[in-house]
């Protein structure tokens, strides 16, 4: 005949069950709750002031060499100069105040020439909208991996 | 005064559509607010001055490349063809025009046979080394030369074409590869807005 369980073995096994449904119960979330950002834009700014400090000799990076987005979540890169000069962008030469707005119709990878970069190149990577299940939940994952790494 | 039931019923059916009437989106990258499209006059491959702001009242495709090149420009111009003839009617108030990178190679003539290649209304341009190298910095355009080992020279250059309304402003810029039917629907747009 088994012990009855003492009080901190059975607070334990409590606690194990309450973390263990909730962590399905996020994992259930993560796999089937639609994918949403708050805008479908993804925003990248020059801000003012940014020609005086490269004059400088200060090195400023703005636009990563990569930028994912995702279809039907957040599919439209937004470039803009708030700075007093025009600006190359990425592949675009932008006058001071203005915004470039690309969308995305289609899941691809694709490369633009780009003289801020190294390599020449920049990408933007546009994976397609998740589908309920596994996928979804390796997307937000991933996505935020990516947001923790800053 | 009597006004029929039928004329208040039409307005009243017509005035939705007036309040949400807003042109489409391009589908093309947009500038906002859109500047004057950078005006410029080089050799165009019609033998004659070619003088960018002669063609307002027209939406123009703007595109920068080479005659020799592999890939990037034939695909292009194939493109912008096929969407001239999607466009029917309305083709007649749009215009290709291709500005070379390659002076050295890409003469009046040569960009003549190769422009009516695609199609017979597309113009090519060229100039001095110098009058180009100022048209891509108006632009925003990157061209290099790159000698490959062995080969002819090639061209690194920006592969979008720039889309231009009729008042001359610099609209949007079409990224390669983009589908033709997107181009169509941007151009119909810039004639209509």
């Amino acid at each position: 005949m088994a012990l009855p369980a003492s009080p901190s073995i059975r607070r334990r096994r409590a606690f194990l069950s309450l973390a263990l449904t909730a962590a399905l119960a996020l994992a259930a979330w993560a796999m089937l709750a639609p994918v949403q950002a708050g805008s479908r834009e993804r925003l990248f700014e020059i801000p003012a002031g940014t020609w005086k400090s490269r004059m400088s000799g200060k090195p400023v990076d703005i636009l990563p060499s990569e930028i994912r987005l995702t279809l039907g979540v957040q599919d439209i890169l937004v470039l803009r100069n708030a700075d007093d000069v025009p600006q190359i962008f990425g592949p675009v030469l932008i006058m001071p105040g203005q915004s470039f707005r690309l969308p995305f119709h289609q899941a691809s990878d694709y490369q633009f020439e780009c003289t801020a970069h190294a390599s020449g190149q920049m990408t933007v990577v546009v994976d397609p909208l998740p589908t309920a299940g596994w996928r979804r939940l390796a997307w937000r994952a991933a996505t935020l991996a990516r947001q923790l790494r800053g | 005064m009597r006004v029929p039931v039928q004329l208040l019923v039409a307005l009243m059916l017509s005035l939705p559509l007036h309040a949400g009437a807003q042109a489409p989106a391009l589908r093309s990258g947009e500038f906002t607010p859109p500047r004057m499209a950078p005006d410029f006059t080089l050799s165009g491959s019609d033998g004659q001055a070619l003088r960018l702001s002669a063609f307002r009242g027209k939406v123009v495709a703007l595109g920068f490349g080479f005659t020799s090149c592999p890939e990037i420009c034939p695909t292009t111009l194939f493109e912008l063809a096929s969407a001239r003839k999607k466009l029917g009617d309305d083709a007649r108030d749009f215009q290709v025009v291709y500005v070379t990178v390659d002076p050295e190679t890409d003469t009046v003539e040569r960009l003549r046979a190769y422009m009516s290649g695609f199609d017979a209304a597309f113009l090519g341009a060229t100039g001095s080394p110098d009058k180009l190298a100022a048209v891509r910095k108006a632009y925003g355009v990157a061209a290099g030369k790159v000698q490959g080992a062995g080969r002819a020279p090639t061209f690194n250059h920006s592969t979008f074409v720039y889309l231009i309304d009729r008042q001359g402003r610099l609209r949007a810029m079409s990224p390669y590869g983009r589908k033709v039917d997107d181009l169509v629907q941007d151009i119909r747009v810039l004639l209509r807005g």
